[in-house]
């Protein structure tokens, strides 16, 4: 049984269309990544599924309840962590579980409990308590996320859980989610790091303009937008030509070499990996001198160019 | 108590905990809701008030009553900045996507704005004591002023809550939470007498909810004579039932409204 089902949902903001009949479906225990440059409508698709917008048409149901009709039975079943970490600053780490915990209604002794449970699972019991203030980016978002999953939800919605962490905070929590699929939790989570999407989603949806344009998985996608390329660069301009001819007998599609003299580069399609090699033994053997030589698949940035017409960033940065 | 307001009052007092812990982490923000009334008391009692004549009785004892109503109509315009921040950092979104009660959060924060108006008033009280201010009334009638008093403290909040929720950022709410409460409570009877007023502005300084309280305060605690609130004009002859009523219908006006926004608020 899907956990998450939205069909033709439609949110206009004035003029603005928000939600163009947004489609979405999501198996249980899997993790849906809902990718997308900003105002694509990935946030206002997270609102409406977590209760805190009504769309203006649409049917939409999380974890096989109806949440236009009963939106009070949703919030018992998930949790929410959002793109700013929701937590109070002046309070600690433990005093803001605890709270979360009271308010889905666990009686104190079990809220306690339950905070330090977490406490020990998202690594933060030496800070434990201190005033969240005082708390890195990284401590933060783990401490948000533990509160987003109190009540040991059945559907968890994060968005942008990793935007503007370092790189190794954002694998810590990376891990967590990861734990948290494996013991049955269904995720929808918003990004706009391709990566993200690559490393925790077993199936993306591509957004834009408040619409789906494209679902599978990574894999899928990217084989979407085309296999395996060459990338060679040589170290002098006059073997171009030698070099040319060379790779014209390894590469899968001729006619979509790519040679840049004043780069001294050439990208072509190639079959696999023994394209690699057999261009590095042909090189060797005529004596013409590279740079470098790289077997290239294609990144979920080229497939999200060849899908919206822009890249991720170029979006974000709007 | 049936389930949902059982639910209310839960939620509303965890919501109300995390606002008094708040307190209890940045206590500067009490020290300095009592450090402005203890200045309007000393700037009162010692400048303003030595070319102040109110007809028999002492200017500082009718002061007080005054003070202890300005006092909580502005300590009550932090349940506005306290909305306005939650709203901007999220967390009333967090908290809207939680199965609680709608109205707890604005519970909560108006519970806690009340115990910090408390916590003022009995600064208050001790300023007072130490001025010159004296209760010339029994027991009940003087605990009957303190209960007046916060409730009306707790009505103003509800309007605090609803400015708070209405304004996009923190530091309108600072300005907007404040700027209309001078009028209001200048143009009234808590620091001087409106008999030298100009007409128009005595008949709206008689009709104001700041003059009722205070006139009620000053009645129930002893403060006043003939003189300060003839007995043949109505808002002071039924000046305590004016209070009340004032604190009746700015709550039946107000929370309504508030948890009305409420429910908009974090969607925009």
């Amino acid at each position: 049984m899907p956990a998450i089902v939205t069909e033709g949902v439609v949110k206009t903001f004035g003029k603005v269309r928000a939600l163009d009949g947004l489609d979405l479906e999501v198996d249980e225990g899997t993790v849906l990544g809902l990718l997308g440059p900003n105002g694509a409508g990935k946030t206002t698709a997270l609102r409406v599924l977590t209760t805190l917008l009504k769309p203006d048409s649409g049917r939409v149901s999380v974890a096989g309840i109806d949440a236009l009709a009963r939106p009070d039975e949703v919030r018992r079943v998930i949790g929410v962590s959002g793109q700013h970490a929701a937590i109070d600053e002046y309070l600690t780490g433990r005093e803001n579980l605890v709270m979360f915990a009271e308010l889905y209604q666990l009686p104190r002794h079990k809220a306690r409990a339950r905070a330090d449970e977490l406490l020990e699972q998202f690594a933060l019991e030496e800070a434990a308590d201190r005033p969240v203030r005082g708390y890195s980016g990284g401590m933060r978002r783990r401490l948000d996320l533990a509160g987003a999953i109190v009540s040991r939800p059945k559907v968890l919605f994060l968005d942008e859980p990793t935007t503007g962490l370092d790189p190794r905070s954002r694998n810590d929590l990376w891990s967590v989610i990861d734990d948290l699929v494996h013991l049955g939790t269904t995720v929808l989570l918003t990004t706009q790091y391709l990566e993200e999407a690559d490393e925790l989603a077993h199936q993306i949806v591509v957004v834009d303009h408040g619409k789906a344009i494209e679902r599978g998985t990574s894999d899928q996608l990217k084989a979407r937008v085309g296999g395996e390329s060459l990338r060679v660069v040589l170290a002098q301009l006059n073997q171009l030509d030698a070099a040319v001819a060379i790779l014209r007998r390894i590469t899968t599609d001729p006619s979509n070499f790519v040679v840049d003299a004043r780069l001294r580069s050439i990208n072509l399609p190639v079959g696999g990996i023994d394209a690699l090699t057999e261009a590095v033994s042909r090189f060797r053997a005529a004596d013409i001198e590279l740079l470098d030589i790289a077997l290239q698949r294609p990144s979920l940035d080229d497939v999200f160019l060849a899908l919206t017409g822009h890249t991720a960033d170029h979006g974000a940065a709007q | 108590m049936n389930a949902d307001v059982r639910a209310i009052v839960h939620d509303g007092l965890v919501v109300t905990r995390r606002n008094l812990l708040r307190m209890k982490r940045v206590p500067d923000v009490v020290v300095f809701a009592a450090i402005q009334p203890l200045m309007f008391v000393l700037l009162f009692a010692y400048v303003f008030g030595s070319a102040i004549k109110v007809p028999g009785i002492s200017y500082r004892e009718f002061l007080m009553a005054g003070v202890f109503t300005q006092t909580v109509a502005f300590g009550s315009a932090s349940t506005s900045v306290g909305l306005a921040e939650d709203l901007q950092r999220g967390i009333i979104e967090r908290f809207r996507s939680l199965p609680m009660s709608r109205a707890a959060v604005l519970i909560g924060r108006t519970s806690a704005d009340l115990l910090n108006n408390l916590v003022v008033t009995i600064v208050l009280i001790g300023t007072g004591l130490l001025v010159g201010w004296r209760m010339r009334s029994g027991l009940f009638d003087a605990a009957s002023g303190f209960v007046l008093l916060l409730v009306f403290a707790y009505a103003m909040s509800w309007i605090s809550a609803f400015i708070g929720l209405s304004v996009r950022s923190v530091e309108v709410a600072q300005s907007a939470g404040f700027i209309w409460l001078f009028p209001v409570t200048f143009v009234s009877n808590a620091f001087v007498p409106t008999a030298g007023m100009p007409t128009g502005l005595r008949k709206i300084a008689e009709w104001n909810p700041i003059s009722a309280v205070t006139t009620a305060l000053r009645k129930l605690f002893g403060n006043t004579n003939d003189q300060i609130a003839p007995m043949n004009r109505w808002p002071e002859r039924h000046a305590i039932a004016l209070a009340v009523m004032w604190c009746v219908l700015i709550l039946v006006t107000f929370v309504p409204l508030s948890v009305r926004r409420y429910r908009v608020a974090a969607t925009r």
